[in-house]
């Protein structure tokens, strides 16, 4: 965190009044905390990605290409006559206002073109200008505007500021979704080399080494042998986690962060104790060490490209089928498009479990089952031995993550694993939570130092909600099951509600789970002690 | 600056028809060529629109899910808020269009004390926006007491259910009443509350204003100036028969109520008012999510460039056998 950042109490101060100056005329400032920096030259050029360049934001030139507007505007054709979501959702809003207030960008800026109403209208206004016959003749008139260096400014501003959260789309009457257009906005962005820095790296990595902090086989490998090694240290208990095995029956596939970052990694333990415990025949991959894509933020051929490697591992691994760790935007892939993108999964077995017999028939195209549907199925089945009171020091909530509710539905499945293993849970209010939940405020390739002050601001919903569960609940942590939430919610905490970690569903479900063979375990998966209230040790075996 | 803009072009489409009729005795146009014409560009317009939307490819199935999916068996789906069937979808839709179910979810945001957020039901928009579309349906749909002969009987007994709170005469019918009172609303809306006066765009006070003016005239004609009503059914008849006439003596207000009637014919295709067909094609609304049990096929589908288990493993082969993990070549 920077030193110049505000205080909460100042950046609270929301004036959510509109200015007098009509949206129309375009006024972006590029001020720190609220920005996002360029994609970097060498990355984009590893990507084959056009007008690869060293310009920033906040400079006056952005060293546009020769006839730039005219790529926009076929790129913008193209895309009208490929999309029928977009040519709706450009052709039928009736401007209500309804979504206006739902965006968590919006509440915690007040900045009018917040609104996902307004972020829309940015590209809308273009459009009416260039496509339709009433902007061609009465021009601003009918609401039309020129596509400009001011305007694309905004654009990269205020599309940069939107985490596809799908939010809006819940409450618009005809369901438009902001989120979709945001993508259509930043693939017509990419046409002319503007892109961001931490959707750049993260995407070049991840093509190259599998993850997307460009870790290479071995490193993921020392990982995850590393976290066996802490496992048994913890445990006493030593589990196998196959790398690139041949034959195994499943293929799991995780968030990279979850094997390097913190505090991912308690849930990477948890995953491991589970598959070790029921005594899964699985296998890692280093090539497909990426379940997350930020290729879902850049553009739809960029999200192929990347999620290629699941099912082509799994082909060359010979699996059955495929079990996905806990992430959000890697479940919005994985469900929406993976079996549109890189399908058919003709050559994988549809997933039954082999401990309880359960047929996944949600999942009979493409193969790939939700880590929680999984585990959720073992619990109802009763084939985990668990001891909720382990983790009776949380007190416990649950955020859902935008992209598994809003474009998947993934809702009773972590409630019933969180329950099973957790005697304190408590629920955030009811509108920010399930279709309603509240974004992070740093999805979408936004989480970056230098946007920490919007990223403040989008997660003040969100923030706010856990405010009140801590106050009339005393909750210490907050649960959810997305990598992008476990990196980002720790510092949007800090800043609001200090007091409250972050943990990972699994990370409860390994903490309560008996292993057999196991030694006294007198700390939890982070290394915190129990109580000696006698009341821990009972059930060890 | 857009709300002077579309009173300034409402005012004008009164005043045409009022001064020229009367004066310039432009009743054949204004009577007959307009409103065939009008009817044309609605019926062609519309038509095109939506045969433009339909052609489109849908590359992906990406509903916006607002309830539980349809997984293990023990777990209940939302089959109308998430559906996974066909079935499901069609219920979801005419929850949509029949009863606005995503409006009604609305809620409106508020910053307390500059510490709490609360968030309040607010259903006005929804009920007034409700209120403003029914009414409009059964106004348009007695209006067909003008164009067909014998008054069908669903049409009557839809009159009758209307002036159920029968006060005085002539029978004053609730869906007049509560139009006019709706669209206010709407109008008002807009103006009054910052937020959407900043949003709102002429395109969006034309047409309220222009309800509202077919509204108030019909209403005016039907209460206060008691138009005569034989001499407009031999009008409707004529363009309904194809063979159109112009009765004497209807006032100039009717020319008024039929100009702005063409009028919104001749604009909703071109406009916002297309949202009618649009919703249907919505697709975060009319696709079942059953991503996962059924192939959805993107009809423009690419190859792109992948990068391949074999490169990955040329470039790290050393220190992949450094750190003794399987390779397919030694
Ligand atoms: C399938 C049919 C239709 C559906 C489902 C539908 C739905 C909606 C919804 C949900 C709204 C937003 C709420 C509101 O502002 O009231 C709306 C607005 C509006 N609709 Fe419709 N509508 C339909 C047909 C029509 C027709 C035939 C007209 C008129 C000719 C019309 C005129 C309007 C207008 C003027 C607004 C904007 C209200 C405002 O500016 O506040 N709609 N419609
Ligand atoms: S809710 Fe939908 S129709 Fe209403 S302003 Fe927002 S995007 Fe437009
Ligand atoms: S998708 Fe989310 S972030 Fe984007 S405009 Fe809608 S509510 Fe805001």
């Amino acid at each position: 965190m920077a030193e110049d950042v505000k205080k909460p109490e100042e950046l609270i101060q929301i004036d959510y009044g509109p200015p007098k100056r009509s949206w129309m005329d375009p006024t972006v400032k590029f001020e720190r905390g609220s920005y996002n920096y360029a994609a970097v030259k060498d990355n984009q050029e590893y990507l084959s990605l056009p007008f690869p360049r060293k310009w920033q934001p906040y400079e006056d030139d952005w060293q546009l290409p020769d006839g730039w507007e005219e790529i926009i505007f076929k790129g913008f054709k193209e895309r009208l006559e490929k999309y029928r979501s977009l040519r709706i959702f450009m052709d039928i809003c009736v401007r209500c206002g309804a979504c206006a207030d739902k965006c968590h960008f919006f509440i915690g800026s007040g900045d009018p073109k917040n609104m996902p109403v307004l972020r829309a209208e940015l590209l809308r206004s273009v459009y009416r200008n260039d496509f339709t016959t009433a902007g061609k003749v009465l021009g601003k008139f009918a609401g039309g505007r020129k596509l400009t260096v001011g305007v694309l400014k905004e654009w990269f501003y205020y599309f940069y500021q939107c985490t596809e959260c799908r939010r809006c789309s819940v409450f618009c009457p005809y369901g438009i979704d902001t989120a979709e257009i945001t993508m259509m906005a930043r693939e017509l962005m990419n046409l002319i080399g503007i892109s961001i820095e931490w959707i750049g790296t993260p995407v070049a990595n991840c093509f190259r080494t599998g993850n997307h902090l460009g870790i290479q086989p071995h490193g993921f490998k020392d990982s995850i042998d590393f976290a066996v090694d802490e496992l048994e240290e913890l445990t006493g208990v030593r589990v196998e986690a196959p790398i690139n095995k041949k034959g195994a029956e499943i293929l799991f596939v995780a968030p990279s962060a979850d094997y390097f970052a913190s505090p991912h990694y308690y849930t990477l333990l948890g995953y491991l104790q589970l598959f070790h415990e029921i005594g899964l025949d699985y296998t890692w991959s280093s090539y497909a060490s990426e379940g997350g894509n930020f290729g879902l933020f850049h553009s739809a051929e960029m999200m192929k490209r990347l999620n290629s490697k699941i099912y082509m591992e799994a082909k060359r691994l010979g699996v059955k089928w495929i079990i996905g760790g806990e992430c959000g935007h890697m479940w919005r892939v994985v469900h929406q498009y993976m079996d549109t993108l890189n399908g058919p999964a003709d050559f994988l077995e549809e997933p039954v479990s082999p401990f309880t017999g359960t047929r996944f028939e949600n999942t009979r195209a493409t193969k790939m089952v939700h880590i929680s549907e999984f585990t959720a199925d073992l619990i109802h089945h009763n084939k985990l031995k668990l001891d909720p009171s382990r983790n009776d020091h949380w007190r416990v909530t649950y955020h859902d993550s935008c992209n598994p509710v809003r474009a998947m539905g993934l809702l009773e499945e972590p409630r019933y694993v969180i329950n099973s293993v957790c005697n304190n849970f408590h629920e955030m209010p009811e509108n920010t939570i399930r279709e309603q939940t509240f974004c992070c405020g740093s999805g979408a390739g936004l989480g970056t130092d230098e946007n920490f002050e919007m990223r403040m601001r989008g997660g003040l919903p969100r923030a706010n909600a856990v405010q009140y569960v801590h106050d009339k609940h005393d909750v210490n942590i907050l649960l959810c099951m997305c990598a992008i939430d476990k990196a980002t919610l720790p510092p949007l905490l800090e800043y609001w509600v200090p007091g409250v970690e972050v943990g990972g569903v699994h990370e409860m479900v390994g903490n309560a789970l008996i292993m057999k063979g196991q030694h006294d375990r007198p700390t939890d998966l982070r290394g915190t002690p129990y109580e000696q209230d006698g009341k821990e040790g009972d059930d060890n075996v | 600056m857009n709300l002077f803009f579309s009173l300034v072009v409402i005012a004008v489409l009164i005043a045409l028809p009022w001064l020229l009729v009367g004066a310039a005795g432009l009743d054949y146009l204004f009577g007959v060529i307009v409103p065939y014409v009008a009817l044309a560009v609605f019926v062609v317009g519309l038509i095109m629109r939506v045969l433009q939307w339909a052609r489109l490819p849908v590359p992906f199935r990406t509903p916006t899910t607002c309830g539980q999916q349809k997984s293990l068996p023990w777990i209940k789906p939302s089959r109308l808020e998430n559906p996974h069937s066909t079935l499901g979808v069609i219920g979801r839709m005419l929850l949509e269009v029949l009863f606005f179910r995503s409006l009604f979810r609305n809620t409106r945001s508020e910053l307390r004390d500059s510490s709490r957020l609360t968030y309040f039901a607010d259903k006005w928009l929804w009920a007034g926006g409700l209120a403003f579309h029914w009414a409009f349906l059964i106004v348009v749909a007695r209006h067909f007491r003008f164009f067909l002969e014998p008054v069908p009987w669903c049409v009557s007994v839809m009159e009758g259910l209307d002036s159920f709170f029968q006060v005085g005469l002539p029978i004053i019918y609730l869906t007049d009443v509560i139009i006019i009172a709706a669209l206010t609303y709407l109008f008002f809306r807009r103006i009054i509350n910052p937020r959407l006066r900043y949003i709102s765009l002429a395109a969006d006070y034309f047409p309220l204003l222009l309800l509202l003016g077919i509204a108030v005239s019909g209403v005016w004609m039907r209460y206060f100036d008691k138009t005569d009503i034989v001499g407009i059914k031999e009008l409707t008849m004529g363009l309904v028969t194809l063979s159109p006439v112009v009765p004497e003596g209807i006032s100039a207000l009717f020319f008024v109520h039929l100009f702005l009637v063409s009028a919104l014919l001749i604009y909703f295709p071109f406009s916002k008012l297309v949202h009618a067909g649009g919703v249907f094609f919505s697709p975060t609304r009319n696709l079942a999510n059953n991503n996962r049990v059924k192939r959805h096929i993107n009809p423009w589908d690419y190859p792109v460039k992948v990068h391949t288990y074999e490169e990955y493993e040329d470039e790290f082969r050393d220190v992949m056998k450094a750190a003794e993990m399987p390779l397919e070549k030694e």
